[in-house]
Formats: C-alpha cells, structure tokens, sequence
C-alpha cells in the first residue's frame, strides 16, 4: 500500500530498534500523571453506594440522611439519570445509576459528592434503601432452565442474552469423511483483568460550561458518546481525556457508571468531581473472561486433517449486556484461522446471572475456544499416535486465504513458531519421554490485529492521526489512542520518526483526548498498532511529501532522489549537499503555509456478508506456538510450570523489546488464568463474590512466574504498517492449553477446565489410579433449542459470503 | 481510597507505660505492632478502636537475646525480617526462622512483628471482607452477626488460626510473657490459643505480649511446612509444625506435631506424639502420625482451596516434614 | 526534612499523596495486598497503605521522587526504562524502591534471590521478566561493569 512497507529491515533506522518508550522515563520516575494523581481547585470526593442483595427491585431510596451530614454537597440517584447506556448499541441495558432494579451485588444505586472521602464513605452509609428481593440466577444452567425472573426484558427469551446459530458449509458431510470423531467437553472458568490501577476518573464543567472528564479508560471515544446520550449534552460540549491506564487488559473498554455519575455530580455542584473505586470496586466493574462451558466436535482424516467441526458455547454474561453480544460471537469466530477446517457449524449462547458483567479479557472470546481446540487436537494426535507438532504443522490454514466462515487470512507464520519452538526445547527428546511427574506439552493460537468492525456502526475510519510540523523541526503527532501500557503512544512516534527521517525523541505525542485528537475507537482487540500505525504512516508520508517537494525544488535534484535520515533532508546522490530537517520544514512552509497533515485508517471491507459475520474479521491474524515444560506433584496435584518457549508471528516488529514485553506479559497472565485465577461466587449465600481482593484473587508473584524464551517471527504482512501485526492479547491463547497438555505428558491425566488447580489433578491422578479415565472436567452441556442455523455456502463451495435467505432454507427442507 | 476511622493514637516508650495507657483508656483501645493485621481490618471495619496504643517504640521489645544454651528470648516487637535472619534463632530454632521467612511477603515481614503475628486475628473469608460485603451476607457471628456461615448451625465461630509462627511455638514449647497494670506472668505457648474463632486466645485484652521464650534446643530437632497457593503473600492454609528430640541411640523421645491453619486455635496432634514416642522415626511410623494428623485436620470452606483437599494435605504434608526431621536428625 | 500537619488517622500513604503532593507512591489495595505503594523507611521496603503517617516522624522516608538525584535517574530507573521493565508503570515506583533496597543489601543477587526480594509486589503487565533482567543489568553497572544487555532479551531469541 506504500513504499514504507517494501523497505527491507536492514534499510530501516527506528522501526525494528530497541528504543525506550517515549513515556519511559516519566514512568520510572513518578512523574506519570493517572487519573488519581489529579487534584483540581474545589474538587469534590464522590464516592458510589452500591447494592448489597444480588436481584431485587427498588422500593424506596431515602437520602436524606446523607444530604444532612456536614460537608456532603450532592447525592444522585437513578431518577437523577435514567437515560440508559452500553458499550454496544444492542444492549444498552445498563443506568449510571439503577432506576428500579438491582441485578447483582455491586450494582450503583446513589453517587455522593462532599468534600472529602472520609465524609463521602459516611455519607454513602447514611443512605438507606429498601429493596424487594427477587429471586437469582447462579449459573449458565440456572439461566437456560429458570425463565423467571427475568434479569432483563430483553433478549432471546427468558434469560437467554443471545443465542447464535452458524453452519459453514455441510458439516454432516464432513463428519461423514472423517476416519476419528472426537467429541470433548470443556469448561473455562471466569476471570478478571485486575489491573493495579483501580479505575478513577475527574470532572469538571469549565469556565465555557463544557465538560471535562479525565478517566483511566481505553475507550475515550466511546465514552464520550456515553456521556453525550445520557447527560444529553452535544458531544461538542464534552471532552473526554483518556489518563495513563494503570493496566487496562480490556477492563477499562466499557463506558463506566463512575464516569457518568461524576460528571452529573460536577454538573449540579459546579465543582470538580473525582472518584477512585475501592479494589472491590473493581472487582464489581469486572467485564472479565466470561465463564464458558463448550463441546467440541471434530472429525479427522488418519493424518489428523480435520473434516468438520461442531462447536458449542454457553456464556455465563452476568448482569449486564456489555461486550456480551460480541464476545458470543467470538468464542466460535476464530476456530478456524489457524488449521484447515473446511466445514463448520457454530452454536453459541449468552446467559444473564446476577453476577458482576462479564466482557472483553485479553483475547476477547478466544481464550475458551483455543483451549478446548488446542487440547483436542492434542488427544487427536494421541489417538491417531501422532506427533501433536507435526500434525499440526501438516493441516496449517494457508496463507492469504479466505476460510470457511469467511476470514480473510494473510500471512500465516505458524509453522515457523512450531518449528523454533519445537527446535529450542528438545521437543522431541522429551515428548513422552520424561519421567513421571514430569511433562512438556505444545498449543498454538492466533489472534486478530485489530477488528474489522467499529462497534457502532458507521463508514468512518478506524483511527486518524494529525501531524502537525513547526518551522523549528518539532513534530507533533496527535491521535485519539490511549497508552495502556503497550507502548502505542511511543508507536506513533516510532513510525513518524522512521518515515520523516528524525529521531523519536524529537517528536512530541498527544493521544487520546477528544478535544485535540482525530478519533481513535480505543485501546482494544489489538487494533492500535496496526490501525493508528497505519493511520500515522499516511500522515507521516502526507508530510514528507510536501517536505519532498520544498526539499527537491531547492537542492534542484529530482524528487524521488530525495531522502530523509538522520534529521536531515538530502539527495542520496549528493548526500553531503543537504538540509536540516528544521531547514526542510521552513522550505514547505514557505511554500504551501503551515504544514499540518492527516492520516486516517479503515480496514479493508470483509468478504463475511452474514449476519454476524462482523465478528472475527481483521486485517490480519497473528500466530503463536508454545511449548510448556511443567513439575507435577503426583501426591498433592501442585503443578509448576518452569519454562515456556513461546514463538510468535508478529509480522514485523515496530519495536522487538516491547514486542518482547507483550509476549512476557501474556505469558503471565495465561499462566495465572491456567493455575490460579478465579472469578467465584456464593451461590447459596446471596451470590456475594467469594474473594474480591488482591491477596484471595490469585494473581502470580514473581515466585510462580515461569521462565520465558521468546523467538519473534518476521513475515511482513502487506496490512500492517512495516508489516506489523499484533502481539498484545496472542500471545496469551497457546497458554491454558499448553499447559493442560504438558500435564498430561508429566502425569497422564486430562484436566479439561481451567484453572487447571490441584485439587482437579489430584483429583484426575486418583481416578486414573482406580482404573478409570484420569480425567477432571465437566460431561455435559445444557440441552437448549437453538433457532435454524444460518447457513452460509463455503468459499469452496463457491460461497460469496452471504447466508442462503431463510425462505430458500425451509424450502429446501 | 480505603481509609482507617478516626481514632486516638498513643505512642508509649515503656512497657509499663503501654499497660498504664491500657489500663486508662480501657475497653476499645488495641495494642498494634506492625499493624499488618490491625489496620486492614480496621480499614475493612472489622475492627474499630477507640484508642490504638503503638508498642514500636518500646526500645525493650525489640531485642533478641540470649545464648543456644539457655535459651533464646524475642522481644514481641522484634520484626519477621529480623526473626527470621538472626544467627542464633536460625542455629537453635530453624522451624521459628524458616516460618518467618515464610509469612507474607518481604516487605510485610519488614512491618509485621513476631508478637502481632502470633496474636493474629482469626481469618475467614466471611469475616475479611469490607462492610459492605459483610451486609452482603447480613454479616457474621464473629462481627455484627449471628450466623456462622461456615456452619450455620454452629454456636460457634470457625475463623481460621492462620499463624505460620503460633504452631511452631507451641511445637518446640515456647513460652510467652505477658504484661498488663496488674502484673505480669509467663504462660506455655499452647495454652494461648482457644479452639473458638472469636475468642482466640487466652489472653486479656488488656494484657501485653512482651517476649517470647524458646527452650533450650538440646536434643531437638524442628521444622515447619506451609501450605498456600503462591510462594508469597499468602496466609497457610494448612502449616505443619513438628518437633522431636531424639535419644542417642535414634530413638524418639518427644515428639510433638501441630497443625496450623485448619481451625481456630493451633492443633496439636496428640495420637501423633504417642505413636512418635519410644522407637526411631520409620516409615511405618511416619504414615500412622501422618494419618492421625489426617484425623485432626477440620478444615472448612472458609480459606483458599477447597477443604477436601487441605485436609488430605495434612497427611501428605506430616509425612513430609516428619521425614525431614528424620534426615536431620541422622546428622 | 519536611514538617507538616495531618490528621492522626491518615496513612503515610495519604499523607504523601494528599498533604504532599508525591503522587507517584501509587496504590491498588490499600491493604497491604499488592505492594504498589511501597516507600522506603530508614532504608527498609514497606507498605505506606499501613503505615501511619505519624509513625515516620524522625525517620527518613524514600519515594520514588528521591529515587533519582536531581534528574539523574537512578540505574535502575534507567534499566527499567531501556527495557520496558515499566509497562503501565503504576507498580513501578514500588519495584523500583524494592529493588533499590536488594542492590544496596547485595550488590550481586542471584535471580532466585531477585525473586524473593521482589515477591510482595505484584505486576499485572511485564510477567517480571523485564523487571529481572532490568535489576540483573542495574546491579551489573552499579558494580562497575560496562554491562549491555544480552541480544535475547532485546531481540529474543534466534
């Protein structure tokens, strides 16, 4: 799409260098400001009382108590804003604070603004409300079998969110070719992000009677719509400014009742407003990992070809609607970008529980399904007695295809993970070969770089970046991403600095404030680096041109000889006779007046035209493979994982130290979510959440992190900028299942949920001690009604992305 | 931010002065060390003190004396960094240092002292929960309530003991002094604790735990093996403290096994010590101690993990440190 | 040497983000659970969440702000930024001091002995390993070395 994609590396001067991030040192030395950190003239403390019964209808709400307390200025309640909101248009089902009815024990009922928060805590206890309680349910079986009470009036029936029904293809045609059908049942159990940073946000009207909020969000731009509908202010009146996310992982990509509730407050008191949510706070705000229970049905050919697929999903969604719609979409979406499935059916269903909203976790959907495809195919090999590596290797989707649910694949570099990591840890001295107690097991996975659709729906790009040049050689880039931590803010720079020829260190970045920045939709599906890469990419070329020409006209050399490097402008033929990159500026500013530019990005149109086929699409797949070795205790169940070799095909490294960082940071917490970490809750004591803390929710220390060899894979894919592709959320999918896996390489048993804790192993080793399976995991799924499937014809079959119209489907029949 | 209520704050420099502060601010008023364990219960409202009286800077509680020979005494507000590096207690007590080093994390063993850990509140995750969460569950019997949700049949609370020290001292036969206005006495550490999550011990409130007493090592041999989920941060959910003195001709003369972290007070295995007691340490031995510790362990569903399976930890874990003590014990 | 007045019940923690403005001694729990607000006192790591602020009168405390002198950061504050050892950044000025206290306790700690140090902060981005190899380097310089990090750990392996 340009010529800063044919560049060869070694051409290259910032992007493929280990340079610090721009925000580096400000991280490192406390001056990084967070949302907390941010102390206005006048501000008020605000503080949330929330539900304390799981499902039950407002009675009465008597806040007087509060109001009468010296030093309290404001209370709200959900009369005060009874405009509903969500993150996707088709459910927006939450109230910033609940008007009539409670749905799960964390839920906000009244916001308190006073001068401190020692007297807003006081408050927020003085404040009385009467419920009456309704009865609750617990679980994805309780919601399928109990249709009243309704959690919510809407829906595909009873308490069913969504239910989803896709065939690609002819899968009982399929299942008739295939020489093993395998079919397994799986349960990931729910998990939080837990970023350090609890969730914390600012308001203020200003002097021009606009509103200002601060907050530690990944989604400025979707809060800001947030905020507009349900205070009804023109989003012109609002601007919104994303904070340094203290940890994000997707927990910070919902419009938030905090957010909302303050800037309310700050609107009747004339003050500014802050919050901070306590941890448990956070805890409630949730939109983890939703629990998903699946059956997975494959056939293969003796090879281990697959033939057809048959995936089931049930989703337990909590209380709320949130991402919920999309995640459902996700736990069956990508199946099928990693190894040739030619014919695939999907059924997927969404429960409300009145539990904390469940929602997007690093790998959004994708984490359940890997792990149920991965440890499959790992019993497949097993069956079919061969080398689980090689098997897969030998049925890779191919490059720039278009699979059966219509995902455009680019370039596809797992086998060269599966190989480097087979090669680096002794795959094969050691499969099946260690000793008991010790094993080594492989998984893979593959991810989006970004979605392919905006949540909302609209034409307009993805993420635009302006570029503002100034005639003393300063850049300014400015663009509506938000750093979480990842490094986009440095992205921007790094890929400016390489096509304007300057150092990184020379520009300066403004993100993710929706008065000065182009929008960006968010920190979210691994979509900045691609998308506003892509995005500066052009606004960095818009520039250089301009500068080209000033440059060309003066050296009187021909355009295309013109170069920028090492913050100069010159012709490569006549290196010496150049030009400051300040001196390059002034000439174009001479020339055409002040030299700003933009960039925007869209992805490119999906060939999935079937209703639901918005989910999944992406410019481009990354991949990954992982090797675990891991320690079981036969006696106590206690597994250690010492080392994971993990290789990932990130298209191209915009910078390998923090691609490094991102792999690392994956590991870690697939490892927690493997081992240790929980979302749990009382069913039979008011559904209270068992352990919202940092010491009983179990994040690993440094003494359970495994030791990690990363190996980067280098394709450049044409739809990255330089080739990139994603590498923040990949990484983490090969986890739970590589370690289920190299687990029943140390101990011969199946441990077929996540977390894979000891009490399961020892559990599984016990039973296959007596003789039997040696298998730990849920036997059935819920017997449900699903709706006709939608049935799109494959691409092979001459498909063109569209499902057979209903009508032609009964006919047919 | 979760913040502390208000309270009044004494920083006396003298024993007898804290007992004297004691004494007249009367009921309400708490002793803190470290305040690890004080101040997040008193942030969550567990705990809410009028009066807080700090022994930090009571210089005589800080000091570790002593030889091998007679003893080694602890001054209570002797932190766990130092309990667990000091030369002598690692020589004589290594079950006392090695139990040290595992509580909590690095940093809270920089703050939390060897008295405030063995006078640990009782933990349950009914009961370490914020106000709010406790309304949840219309609270509990141990705070504001009158339900054990653990049993809700019991008349009694079944908080968790989750001292990683408070079973080792009662296993190699520490004694405790405590000081108060109206005197002071010594008593056998196994005889601080009582078997009840809200009456947890044996002692006055207005009572001071001043200095801890290990015997003489002799003859004996001792060590201590937690249970949790991380190899930091985590309170144990089963520890097995056990201690032998061995006879010159290998035989067990004392043997004494507790378990921590399965109830409200530390359990001493008593069938354990018996069968210990008059022949050397074998296996045979070591499996039927083990499963009497097996026996005794009652945990509920109030900790990490679930209770099927810590109590099938306690046999696994007695073997293991009755093994070791065995290998010890050779040298 | 700073005198200032605050309410008897305020946390070092409080008192040093509220009454004097040093915000970068962060927090996650405020209970002891997650190490992000560690200070140092007299030159020990602790938990500024429960500390209260009358407790360090007469001590030194260290923050994250006196972590680098002036602004010549610290070499550890340099390693952590070379090699994104601070992702987020918000449990970093607790690393950051908790490992400054290992490297003036031992100069040459092992990585099993790195762990241990560091093993009461938790970090949700980095998975620790570029904390490690960030301390590794640090110590490295810090002892005179003209040490560069290794190729795998800024390129990966090959």
């Amino acid at each position: 799409m340009n010529d800063a994609n044919g560049k060869k590396g070694g051409e290259l001067k910032v992007v493929g260098k280990p340079f610090r991030k721009v925000d580096a040192r400000s991280k490192c030395n406390g001056q990084t400001l967070f949302a907390d950190d941010i102390v206005l003239p006048r501000m008020l403390y605000a503080k949330l009382l929330r539900s304390h019964v799981p499902h039950a209808l407002i009675k009465r709400i008597d806040v007087s108590p509060a109001l009468n307390m010296p030093g309290v200025v404001a209370v709200l309640t959900g009369k005060d804003l009874p405009i509903p909101y969500g993150i996707l248009p088709v459910s927006q089902d939450e109230h910033a604070l609940c008007v009539n009815k409670v749905r799960f024990i964390g839920d906000p009922v009244a916001a308190v603004a006073a001068l401190d928060e020692d007297t807003a805590f006081d408050a927020m206890n003085a404040i009385s409300v009467e419920y009456e309680r309704l009865e609750t349910i617990a679980s994805i079986e309780e919601a399928v079998a109990k249709t009243e009470p309704r959690i919510h009036e809407y829906g595909d029936g009873g308490n069913i969110h969504k239910k989803v029904h896709l065939e690609f293809g002819d899968v009982q045609s399929g299942f008739e070719q295939a020489d093993l059908i395998r079919e397994d049942v799986f349960f990931y159990e729910g998990n939080t992000h837990l970023p350090l940073e609890q969730h914390a946000a600012v308001a203020r009207f200003d002097a021009d009677d606009k509103l200002t909020l601060w907050s530690s969000t990944q989604t400025p731009h979707y809060v800001h719509r947030a905020l507009a509908k349900v205070l009804e202010m023109p989003a012109s009146h609002i601007r919104v400014i994303a904070t340094p996310n203290g940890g994000g992982f997707g927990g910070k990509s919902d419009p938030f009742h905090h957010e909302i509730a303050i800037a309310a407050l700050a609107r009747i008191t004339g003050r500014p407003v802050k919050i901070t949510l306590t941890r448990e706070e956070v805890f409630y705000c949730h939109r983890g990992r939703h629990p998903v229970l699946m059956k997975i049905r494959t056939g293969v050919k003796k090879d281990g070809a697959i033939t057809a697929m048959d995936f089931q999903s049930f989703l337990d969604g909590g209380a709320y609607g949130s991402y919920g719609v999309a995640s459902t979409f996700y736990t069956g979406a990508l199946q099928t970008v990693s190894y040739d499935v030619p014919q695939y059916r999907f059924r997927g269903l969404r429960a409300f529980t009145n539990k904390p909203p469940c929602g997007p976790k690093r790998g959004h959907g994708t984490p359940q399904p890997r792990f149920a495809v991965e440890v499959q195919l790992d019993k497949i090999a097993e069956q079919l007695r061969l080398d689980p590596a090689e098997m897969r290797k030998q049925h890779l989707v191919r490059a720039n295809s278009i699979t059966a649910n219509y995902m455009r694949v680019g370039t596809v570099g797992l086998g060269a993970c599966i190989d480097r990591v087979v090669e680096a840890s002794g795959w094969r001295d050691k499969f099946r070969k260690l000793p008991y107690g010790r094993g080594i097991g492989l998984a893979c996975g593959a991810y989006l770089s970004g979605a392919g659709l905006p949540i909302y729906w609209n034409n307009m790009p993805h993420s635009g970046v302006q570029l503002r040049l100034d005639r003393q050689g300063g850049v300014c880039v400015m663009c509506g991403s938000i750093d979480i931590g990842q490094g986009s803010d440095s992205v921007l720079a790094y890929i400016v600095a390489e096509v304007l020829g300057i150092d990184p260190f020379d520009i300066r970045v403004i993100t993710a404030d929706t008065d000065l920045t182009p929008v960006d939709l968010g920190s979210y599906s691994s979509r900045v680096t691609l998308m506003t890469g892509n995005a500066a990419l052009q606004a960095a070329e818009r520039a250089r041109e301009l500068l080209t020409i000033a440059v060309a006209e003066k050296l009187s050399a021909p355009i295309e000889n013109i170069t920028f490097a090492d913050r100069r402008a010159f012709d490569v033929e006549h290196p010496d006779a150049g030009l400051s990159f300040a001196e390059a500026v002034q000439l174009a500013e001479a020339k055409f007046g002040t030299i700003g530019t933009v960039g925007s990005y869209t992805p490119p149109p999906s060939p999935a035209k079937f209703k639901g086929g918005g989910v999944g699409p992406s410019p481009a797949y990354s991949y990954s493979a992982a090797i675990a070795e891991v320690q079981v205790d036969p006696e106590t169940g206690i597994v250690v994982v010492e080392r994971v070799w993990l290789a990932h095909d990130v298209g191209r490294s915009i910078n390998p130290v923090l691609v490094l960082g991102q792999v690392e940071g994956s590991v870690y917490m697939g490892l927690g979510e493997a081992l240790m970490e929980e979302m749990s809750y009382r069913p039979r004591r008011n559904l209270v959440h068992k352990i919202p803390s940092m010491l009983e929710y179990k994040s690993p220390t440094t003494i359970e992190m495994c030791d990690v060899k990363t190996f980067l894979i280098e394709e450049p894919d044409s739809a990255g900028p330089f080739g990139a592709k994603e590498v923040g959320q990949g990484p983490l999918l090969p986890i739970p299942p590589v370690i289920a896996n190299a687990i029943y390489d140390a101990v011969g048993v199946r441990i077929d949920e996540v977390p894979a804790t000891p009490e399961k192993v020892l559990a599984a080793i016990r039973d296959k001690a007596k003789g039997k399976e040696g298998r730990y995991g849920p036997k059935v799924v819920p017997r449900v009604d699903w709706p006709e499937p939608l049935r799109v014809p494959t691409p092979a079959q001459g498909g063109d992305g569209r499902a057979i119209p209903r009508e032609a489907v009964h006919s047919r029949e | 931010m979760m913040r502390l209520p208000r309270f009044e704050y004494r920083v006396p420099t003298r024993v007898d002065e804290a007992v004297r502060m004691m004494a007249d601010a009367g009921p309400e008023t708490n002793f803190v060390a470290g305040g690890t364990d004080l101040y997040p219960n008193m942030k969550r409202r567990q705990q809410t003190p009028r009066t807080v009286i700090s022994i930090m800077r009571i210089r005589e509680m800080h000091e570790i004396r002593g030889d091998g020979g007679s003893g080694v005494i602890i001054g209570a507000g002797v932190v766990l960094r130092e309990v667990a590096a000091n030369a002598l207690i690692q020589a004589n007590h290594p079950a006392v240092a090695r139990a040290a080093v595992l509580i909590a994390t690095p940093l809270l063993r920089n703050m939390g002292t060897i008295g405030g850990n063995l006078l640990l509140d009782t933990r349950c995750n009914y009961y370490d929960q914020n106000f709010e969460w406790r309304k949840g569950v219309n609270f509990c019997l141990k705070k504001d309530g009158d339900v054990c949700w653990v049993a809700p049949g019991s008349t009694k609370c079944w908080a968790v003991q989750s001292s990683d020290l408070a079973p080792v001292m009662v296993a190699v036969g520490a004694k405790l002094k405590l000081i108060s206005a109206v005197g002071e006495r010594m008593i056998e550490a196994r005889d601080l604790y009582n078997d009840d999550g809200i009456n947890y011990l044996h002692k006055r409130p207005d009572e001071l735990l001043t200095e801890i007493h290990l015997p003489s090592r002799e003859r004996m041999q001792s060590t201590y093996h937690k249970l949790r989920r991380r190899g930091s941060f985590d309170f144990p959910v089963l520890g097995v403290a056990a201690s032998v003195e061995v006879n010159t001709d290998g035989s067990i003369e004392n043997a004494r096994v507790v378990l921590g972290g399965v109830a409200p007070a530390p359990i001493e295995v008593k069938e354990a010590s018996s069968l210990l007691a008059g022949a050397p340490l074998d296996d045979e031995r070591i499996a039927s101690a083990a499963e009497a510790c097996y026996d005794k362990a009652r945990p509920l569903d109030n900790t990490d993990f679930v209770m099927g399976w810590r109590k099938q930890m306690a046999r696994v874990y007695a073997v293991r440190a009755l093994e070791e003590l065995r290998e010890a014990s050779k040298l | 040497m700073t005198e200032t007045a605050f309410l008897p019940h305020k946390t070092l923690l409080e008192l040093l983000r509220e009454d004097l403005a040093l915000t970068g001694t962060k927090h996650g729990c405020e209970l002891g659970e997650c190490g992000a607000c560690t200070v140092l006192v007299d030159g020990h790591p602790v938990l500024s969440c429960l500390v209260l602020g009358l407790d360090v009168e007469g001590h030194e405390v260290t923050t994250i702000e006196g972590m680098s002198q002036g602004a010549q950061m610290h070499p550890l504050q340099e390693t952590f930024a070379d090699l994104g050892a601070a992702q987020c950044g918000y449990c970093s000025p607790g690393f950051l001091l908790a490992a400054k206290e290992l490297l003036e306790r031992d100069p040459s700690p092992s990585r099993e002995q790195i762990k241990e140090a560091l093993a009461g902060n938790i970090c949700r981005c980095t998975g620790y390993v570029k904390i490690f190899e960030a301390v590794e380097l640090a110590a490295a310089r810090m002892r005179g070395e003209s040490a560069e990090p290794a190729r795998e750990i800024v390129y990966g392996y090959e």
